[in-house]
């Protein structure tokens, strides 16, 4: 009973990690005078309010979910993948070339084929770092910051000049665009709002993506290579493979959110020089999704809701009470701090419960460690 | 065109903002080695920077006092510091991701600052250039050199300065020891938590200073996210520099010489396109860590938690 309360406790960490992150954000408020109920209230309609803003807030967690899929794999696999945004990129310029070129083409031929060019074109980008982490020693970290800065400096120069559009190319402005889609390339759209198929696909994805985690060698193997890098080589694991896998596929579902991010809901790429500009920092965000989620695919899912729901809610509330959208992008970050900190009460359980099983098993204290991590999860 | 580049008054050009814009990384680079060296990678200094370049930007636009802004930038980088010391130190937390988040605290809290308490780009009068006398009169070295503003010359003080406290310091072996392995810096009677707690907040110091030397001394504007990545670059000059100062100073020199001439090519018209010119630091950093991080070993414990066994 009390460890069933336990399990419920360690549910709930994050949603009060968020409370707490929300009563902070509400000091906060109080300190630029604005009321908190009023603006939490516009930051709830704005989110949930009505058909249209549920499904914006659907819309914006799309790419959330993709990218938190992706950090799911990697994450597991202990590789800090932060090079969502450059992925993004490159998945996206891959795709939206794709829908530019194959014009003649029947729509749901050109959109298969963008959707697969942006999970190459991520893939590529991400196996690039996986690569260079496993054979060259070189930290993941550092490898997907310089290639998100690469992958932006890389879009900037197309979209201003090999892919820009033929009309703006010949006006003086000059706006770094690529051209429209085709209406036919379009992602259907699913009810009379700007909801579109990609929801689906992600959905589906992060149920392929829990069988693959859970149901596969392929998926334990790579769990196996994050929760212990010297066994795993011991059971004849080659980790650098997995290493590389985590990083190509972790990459993958970045740029397959790029490509859908321009298939569905922009129909071309702008850019305004920045990052955060085209990705609206999807790789970051998608990142506290998937923590929120405890790095599990299904729960993944109403974590990316609930901060698609703080985005767009963010830009309501920017609207009726005045206050800045970058305050959400603030508590953003302490959900995370405040997450990762949660989890200190969650291991000091662990530890005494493996305390109990060490002084049962008392020759084989060693081994006891593996199977009880392994049961938490 | 090409050949304007090797011009005398070019090369000088080149060398001077080089040396000039190494300034910001130096400072969160060298904040970031102490707290790797004692096994805590931060990797929120982007965030520090840009709580650092707005606290340090506002207070000197308001009260018109430049050395009031460098201190409270440094404070607000402290309690940052004192923060993510208190998340990673008391309670464990996993460092990237706490830094992650850390990292997003600072880019929003900064935005929000600036549109509250400012709305428009301002500018102020930044820290004046001081010709140090009679060095400043060596030609093309004074003007290299000598002829920089103090946080300038502040950020290549520390460099020797890092290095003697890390080597030569019974502190500096404390450090190291917590970094390499802490059990035994544990038994020997040194305070694990203690020596992480100062490195962390050191960091954050360091790094709300090399906001301020972006938005006061160099550029001398607050815009959002203006550090637009670097205090993530810094934090791979130390991977970079393995751990040593004098090597993030090789760096954070490499990678600013790099940006200094694309810079430059851009000035005189040079027909390579800008966003391609932009991208060559970073290329330039990934081909160079390739090169020399598989040579050299991480301190053995970062970013591993410290717990007594009891």
């Amino acid at each position: 009973m009390q460890s069933r309360l336990r399990a419920l406790f360690d549910a709930l960490m994050p949603v009060i990690a968020t409370l707490a992150a929300l009563a902070v954000g509400a000091v906060m408020l109080l300190f630029l005078k604005v009321n908190p109920i009023e603006a939490y209230n516009s930051l709830w309609n704005g989110a949930f309010g009505s058909t249209n803003a549920l499904a914006e807030t659907l819309v914006k967690a799309t790419p959330l979910l993709l990218v938190a899929l992706g950090i799911c794999i990697s994450f597991r696999a202990d590789v800090i993948n932060i090079g969502g945004d450059g992925q993004m990129i490159i998945g996206a310029i891959l795709g939206t070339w794709i829908g530019l070129v194959f014009v003649d083409m029947p729509g749901w031929v050109v959109i298969t084929l963008a959707l697969l060019g942006g999970f190459l074109g991520g893939a590529i980008w991400g196996g690039i770092a996986g690569l260079l982490k496993a054979y060259f020693k070189v930290n993941e970290i550092l490898s997907t910051v310089m290639m998100n800065a690469i992958a932006v400096q890389l879009m900037n120069f197309l979209l201003r000049g090999p892919m820009i559009d033929p009309s703006q190319a010949q006006k003086a402005s000059k706006i770094p665009q690529t051209a429209r889609l085709l209406d036919a390339f379009h992602l259907p759209r699913l009810v009379p709002t700007r909801l579109h198929l990609g929801v689906l696909i992600a959905v589906v994805l992060a149920v392929l993506v829990y069988i693959l985690l859970w149901r596969t060698t392929l998926g334990y193997r790579i769990r196996a290579v994050g929760q212990n890098p010297h066994a795993s080589r011991y059971a004849g694991i080659k980790v650098q493979r997995y290493v590389v896998l985590a990083l190509f596929l972790s990459g993958a579902f970045s740029g397959l959110a790029g490509v859908v991010q321009v298939y569905g809901v922009n129909y071309r790429m702008i850019t305004d020089g920045s990052a955060s500009g085209f990705t609206g920092a999807a790789g970051f965000n998608g990142i506290v999704a998937a923590l929120f989620g405890q790095l599990h695919p299904i729960l993944s899912i109403p974590a990316s809701i609930l901060f698609g729901a703080l985005l767009v809610g963010a830009n309501s509330m920017q609207r009726v009470v005045q206050v800045p959208s970058a305050l959400i992008t603030a508590l953003n970050g302490l959900v995370v701090v405040f997450v990762v900190s949660s989890e200190v009460w969650r291991r000091r359980r662990q530890r005494r419960k493996l305390a109990v099983v060490k002084d049962e098993s008392a020759s084989k204290p060693e081994q006891a460690k593996v199977p009880i991590e392994e049961a938490e999860r | 065109m090409i050949s304007d580049l090797f011009s005398a008054t070019v090369l000088i050009g080149i060398l001077t903002s080089g040396i000039r814009l190494a300034t910001p990384y130096l400072y969160a680079a060298i904040g970031e080695t102490f707290s790797q060296r004692s096994g805590v990678l931060n990797l929120g200094v982007e965030g520090q920077m840009l709580l650092g370049a707005f606290s340090g930007f506002y207070i000197t636009l308001t009260t018109g006092n430049l050395w009031l802004g460098v201190l409270v930038a440094m404070l607000v980088g402290a309690l940052m510091g004192l923060a993510m010391a208190f998340v990673t130190v008391n309670l464990h937390a996993q460092q990237g991701i706490s830094g992650i988040g850390f990292y997003l605290f600072g880019l929003g809290m900064s935005d929000l600052l600036f549109q509250k308490l400012m709305g428009t780009v301002e500018t102020v009068q930044g820290f004046p250039k001081i010709y140090i006398p009679g060095l400043s009169d060596i030609p093309i070295i004074g003007e290299i050199f000598f002829s920089q503003n103090i946080l300038v010359y502040g950020a290549y003080l520390l460099v020797p300065l890092a290095w003697f406290v890390l080597n030569k310091t019974t502190f500096g072996l404390k450090i190291r020891s917590v970094g390499e392995n802490p059990e035994a810096a544990d038994s020997l009677g040194v305070s694990v938590v203690r020596v992480r707690y100062f490195t962390i907040i050191l960091g954050g110091t360091l790094s709300g200073l090399a906001g301020a030397s972006l938005s006061i001394a160099l550029l001398n504007v607050f815009q959002q996210n203006m550090t637009s990545g670097m205090g993530f670059i810094a934090v791979a000059l130390v991977y970079f520099g393995a751990w040593s100062p004098v090597g993030v100073l090789g760096g954070a020199l490499l990678f600013s010489m790099v940006n200094s001439l694309q810079l430059w090519i851009q000035v005189l018209g040079i027909p390579v396109p800008s966003d391609i010119a932009i991208m060559m630091p970073y290329v330039l950093t990934i081909l160079v860590l390739v090169v020399t991080v598989s040579k050299v070993r991480a301190p053995s414990a970062l970013t591993k938690p410290f717990e007594r066994e009891d």
